[in-house]
């Protein structure tokens, strides 16, 4: 195979080959190579196939914004990523790369028939195409839309890869180390003042690294940038960050940065991260992003071997590669044509230089001329040849608007220059407003929202010396905001580079315009027709288009399509660009990985696990666990050959025969002490409080202000004023921010103090008819007999020697104790209690059995039985309100109209007419079931588990006017069957004489 | 990510550690029980949804943990001033001081 690599060039290590495969062939790069250089070196153009109509593709760009060369990389299982840019992606040793969006070869496709019957996929397809027959849908349409849809494909292996994360704050963040953003650094950092210099590039230099000819205060730009980034890396208060990409600017001066650490690593550290997420606080930025070049509108501008102009010369200045032995260069830019001499001077003379604007600089004509290169102003590309590779270019004289006589000229790559277009992602971002500059034909940063400084290209200025200046000027006016005292450097260029052009919209042609295939937006396969055609089909503002054509909607947001985008749209509409505008730009700048923004937060680490002190015991005695908010509860304790039906049966069984121990310690609790505690207690609860004796218990509802049940527990009256208040486990902090806020904004006179003490107690609960037998021997200071310590008292004691708070209260209906000690005492009390406990057959047990348990009794459990839209009423819980006390939290609401209304909700009871069948939780309820579809449904299953005690299913139901229907039956339709059940107007199955609980 | 004011603490501190806690200045009412139904509704529904200047409560949740105000532009989302709980609704005029 022919190489294409120009010995002595470039910035690559000619001494360091490197091995590399490509859809499975093996091929040789360079260290310091692109996946894109290396295959370019190699004579590959072909790199993929377009997303709708599957034309062959090669690489457009050298950078970030390439729409074409996108490819699947492989580093072993786990480490498949879709979409790798190989202008982005460094050659490493061994680097796995296949093609996409082809089948069943790259060189051979059968989907590119889609670019046959282009017309089916013209502008707004998405909406047309698919819309008739109806009956194509599920047979034809839909499996061709999830055949083709999607670039590349998704991994299918977990990453197996670490992901990082960082804050960092700095006086002055400069994004972009080309020119503009050295020198800006460089004099912010001189100052004194703390810098952070990133790029999204693997070396800093921006266009520097691809002008090595320009002199620079005396130097060579490549000894310039390397004595520059010697001197940042002296300075102990400036940090060089390349590969890091500045992917979103948000509010106050927030960058989000991400960095790549190993994907350029033939062999990364074991368990090095993969790429780091930072999260940059800056007193001033300065985005110094340089400009993007734009490709030029013409039929067949998207054949492999077009690019961009810039690409070449970077290909060649950077990685000395020659993109194609006879080039043509066709432009509307003047720096294409230092790209031409370039090549020239490096043995890839142009076969010619298509300009077409009618005159350009004359010592650029007469530069062309002594190189022999032939030159053709007023000239305009009109089509390409080839069929994976570019073969020739047609081109049309352009003489007073109109298209005259055809010329082909034979080449293997044509490269283009539409001019180029600031970079204004990151400005964007922060909702600056955009100014036209109708001289550039750009759009250029405007009003600024922050503390930010735009330097260089990305203002619309030209030339490496504008770009020094510019930057210089930036970074010391960005230190100087800081407090710095600052010298400005000046820096002496000679041989820069300055030029100008034109912006041009899709380029005449004398062929049928509608049968052009003249590509704006590459990635997503828009044409200019498709826009044209968007606007005629009446879309008249420019995010109509962009949704309707899809232009700038992939991965690359419109990079190089944008503003040529928006020419055409402009001139179909017969508008001035400036009042078409641009489509909003959002982060991040280019495609982040998901495990980027994952960072720390994956496997074990996704998100905390709370644990009770008791947790060791139970995962020793081989509890399932469940997630019960951020809790892991002990969720049953199978024995050996148990599943979990059997294993709750048993617990139930011995909980109810004897007793059963379980640990309660991840219910919310809140001390909430002071002389006012009572008055607050009143106005937040619907109970009353006040007449609560000192050492009693009382069930607790509280509700919102819309009158609906927020959360409910039993709450303790330790002292005159001093309340021992649980909540629900998911409630704690909800609870308390609530009871914070009434305390802090609506009665800040009330003297109460409100303590989080969930994790301050262990909660050990002892529950079953020998509860009290148990426990008794281990109490000091406290008569626990029936009639001393009856149901709903709290006391405190020493239980096993540990300081307690003893409560005499049943979830389960059973005579029942919780016991609260220190949580370093938890596990201890536990294990005493187990030990003594055996002579009871005591059985542990979990939130499983506990559901059951209290379902049997019906006691609700907020959120599961009620949804936000559960008044006291619907809940059979208008026991609960104080119905003498003037105001409570939520009170004003019960009495609204629609609270008391009939065909409300009401919770009831179920019991299927099989007593076998339990009920699905969330089933709905109808009360025919032979009404058709859409049914009308009554209600749902709330609550539903098979009943030991009771030796049958039992649930609860939310259902319309639900205490009205007790005795009817009612439906539940399932997929296999229908379910009927009887209503009971209680939730009570088990004990309803209560005699259970004082035994 | 914003960085709020903090009036209690009296440091800008990263939004992470507050929580918003809806529009400020809607005091509940003394006596609910002799509110219409549809002051009701009002007081517990009706909200202002500003363009522009609103006026809403914040808490410093992972910090001193005080409910305070604000007053935050919804269209650039910027905060012109954050005050205590209790203190009386700012003057919009002195705080953009005419221009914007
Ligand atoms: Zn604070």
């Amino acid at each position: 195979m022919t190489s294409f690599r120009l010995p002595n060039r470039g910035r690559v290590d000619h001494a360091r080959p490197i091995s590399f495969t490509f859809d499975g062939k093996a091929y040789t790069g360079l260290a310091g190579d692109t996946l894109a250089s290396a295959l370019l070196a190699n004579g590959v153009h072909l790199m993929g196939r377009s997303f709708k109509y599957h034309r062959p593709r090669g690489v457009v760009s050298a950078g970030s914004d390439e729409p074409n060369a996108l490819m699947g990389t492989r580093r072993g299982p786990g480490r498949f990523e879709p979409n790798t840019r190989a202008t982005v992606q460094e050659l490493r040793e061994g680097l796995e790369a296949t093609s996409q969006n082809r089948w069943p070869s790259l060189a051979f496709d059968i989907g590119a028939i889609n670019d046959r019957f282009g017309s089916l996929f013209s502008a707004g397809f998405y909406y047309k195409t698919f819309m008739w027959p109806r009956a194509f849908w599920d047979r034809v349409y839909e499996p061709v839309i999830r055949q083709a849809a999607g670039l590349g494909v998704s991994p299918t292996e977990p990453d197996a890869d670490r992901y990082a994360s960082r804050f960092a704050h700095t006086d002055v963040l400069v994004v972009g180390a080309g020119p503009a953003g050295l020198a800006a650094a460089l004099a912010a950092g001189r100052s004194g003042a703390e810098v952070m210099l990133v790029d999204e590039a693997s070396e800093p230099g921006g266009s520097l690294l691809s002008e090595p000819g320009v002199l620079i205060d005396g130097k060579g730009a490549w000894d310039w940038l390397a004595a520059a980034l010697a001197e940042l890396d002296r300075l102990p208060n400036v940090t060089v960050m390349p590969r890091t990409t500045a992917i979103g600017y948000y509010h106050q001066n927030l960058i989000g940065l991400a960095q790549r650490l190993t994907d350029h690593l033939a062999e990364p550290p074991e368990g090095a991260p993969r790429e780091r997420l930072w999260r940059v606080r800056a007193r001033e930025v300065v985005l110094a992003q340089g400009a993007l070049e734009k490709p030029l509108v013409f039929d067949g501008n998207d054949r492999p071997g077009v690019m961009l102009a810039g690409a070449a010369q970077t290909y060649l200045s950077r990685y000395g590669v020659k993109v194609g032995d006879r080039p043509v260069v066709v432009t509307s830019h003047d720096s294409a044509w230092h790209a031409a001499f370039d090549l020239a001077e490096a043995s890839a003379k142009p076969a010619a230089i298509v300009d077409i604007r009618p005159a350009v600089d004359a010592a650029l004509s007469e530069r062309a001329g002594s190189l022999g290169i032939e030159t053709l102003l007023g000239w305009s590309p009109t089509g390409t040849s080839g069929r994976l590779r570019v073969k020739s270019l047609r081109i049309n004289q352009l003489r007073d608007g109109r298209v005259g006589t055809a010329r082909t000229i034979a080449c293997d790559a044509v490269l283009m220059c539409g001019g180029w277009t600031p970079g204004l992602h990151l400005f964007s971002h922060t909702k600056g407003s955009l100014a036209w500059d109708d001289e550039l034909k750009a759009f250029l940063p405007g009003r600024k929202s922050e503390a930010v400084h735009i330097a260089g290209a990305g203002r619309g200025l030209w030339g490496i010396a504008s770009a020094l200046a510019d930057g210089a000027a930036a970074g010391a006016r960005a230190a100087r905001e800081t407090g710095r005292d600052v010298q400005e450097p000046a820096h002496a260029v000679t041989a820069d580079r300055t030029g100008t052009g034109v912006t041009a919209k899709d380029l005449p042609t004398d062929r049928n315009p509608a049968s052009a295939k003249a590509f704006v937006d590459y990635q997503n396969d828009v044409t200019a027709k498709d826009i044209r055609l968007a606007v005629r089909e009446g879309m008249r503002s420019i995010e109509h288009v962009k949704r309707y054509t899809t232009n700038g909607m992939a991965t690359d947001q419109g990079k190089m399509s944008n503003v040529n985008g928006l020419m055409i749209a402009a001139d179909a509409l017969g508008k001035a660009p400036p009042q078409v505008g641009l489509t909003t730009f959002r982060p991040p700048y280019s495609p982040t990985t998901f495990g980027t923004f994952a960072g720390y937060h994956q496997g074990a680490t996704f998100d905390v696990t709370r644990r009770t002190p008791i947790d060791p015991w139970a995962e020793a005695n081989g509890a399932v666990f469940e997630p019960v908010a951020l809790w892991r509860r002990a969720w049953y304790f199978p024995k050996l050959g148990e599943d979990m039906h059997a294993a709750v049966a048993r617990e139930c069984r011995a909980t109810r025969a004897s007793v059963g121990v379980f640990d309660a310690s991840t219910l919310g609790k809140i001390e909430v002490v002071g002389p006012d505690a009572v008055t607050f207690m009143e106005r937040m609860y619907t109970n009353p409080w006040a007449k609560l004796g000192v050492g009693r218990c009382r069930y607790g509802l509280l509700l919102g202000e819309d009158g609906f049940i927020r959360d409910d527990g039993v709450i303790g009256r330790l002292a005159e004023t001093r309340f021992h208040v649980t909540t629900t486990t998911g409630g704690a902090a909800r609870v308390l921010n609530m009871m914070e806020d009434y305390l802090q904004t609506d009665w800040p006179d009330l003297k109460v103090w409100l303590t989080s003490t969930t994790e301050q107690w262990a909660v050990v609960a002892l529950q079953g008819p020998n509860a009290r037998k148990l426990l008794e021997p281990f109490v000091e200071g406290l008569d626990i007999s029936d009639a001393a310590f009856p149901h709903m008292s709290v006391a405190e004691c020493t239980v096993a020697g540990f300081p307690a708070r003893l409560f005499r209260i049943s979830f389960t209906g059973e005579l029942g104790f919780e016991v609260n000690v220190p949580a370093r005492h938890g596990l201890a009390l536990w294990e005493r209690l187990w030990e003594e406990g055996r002579k009871y057959d005591i059985c542990p047990y979990g939130t499983e059995t506990m559901h059951v348990l209290r379902a049997e009794k019906g006691y609700i459990i907020v959120g599961q039985d009620t949804d936000g839209t559960v008044t006291p009423d619907d809940a059979g819980l208008s026991w609960a309100i104080g119905k003498k006390k003037p105001d409570f939290v939520g009170k004003r609401s019960l009495a609204r109209p629609d609270m008391v209304a009939k065909g409300r909700k009401q919770l009831v009871g179920l019991l299927t007419d099989d007593p076998k069948a339990v009920l699905q939780e969330g089933a709905q309820i109808v009360a025919d079931p032979n009404q058709p579809k859409p049914m009308t449904a009554l209600g749902h299953v709330t609550s539903s588990y098979w009943s030991e005690a009771l030796s049958r299913s039992i649930a609860m139901a939310v259902v319309a006017d639900g205490r009205e229907r007790d005795g009817q039956i009612v439906h539940i339709p399932m997929p296999d069957r229908t379910l009927s059940a009887r209503v009971t107007k209680s939730t009570v199955f088990y004990d309803p004489e209560n005699t259970r609980l004082s035994a | 990510m914003l960085l709020i004011h903090c009036p209690y603490c009296e440091q800008d501190l990263p939004e992470l550690e507050f929580a918003y806690a809806g529009e400020a200045h809607i005091a509940r009412p003394e006596d609910p029980s002799r509110l219409s139904d549809e002051e009701w509704r009002d007081y517990l529904f009706i909200r202002s949804n500003a363009r522009g200047h609103h006026f809403e409560r914040w808490r410093h949740i992972n910090g001193c943990a005080r409910f305070f105000n604000a007053v935050r532009e919804t269209v650039s989302d910027r905060f012109l001033l954050t005050y205590k709980a209790g203190e009386p609704r700012p003057d919009i005029s002195s705080l953009t001081g005419g221009t914007e």
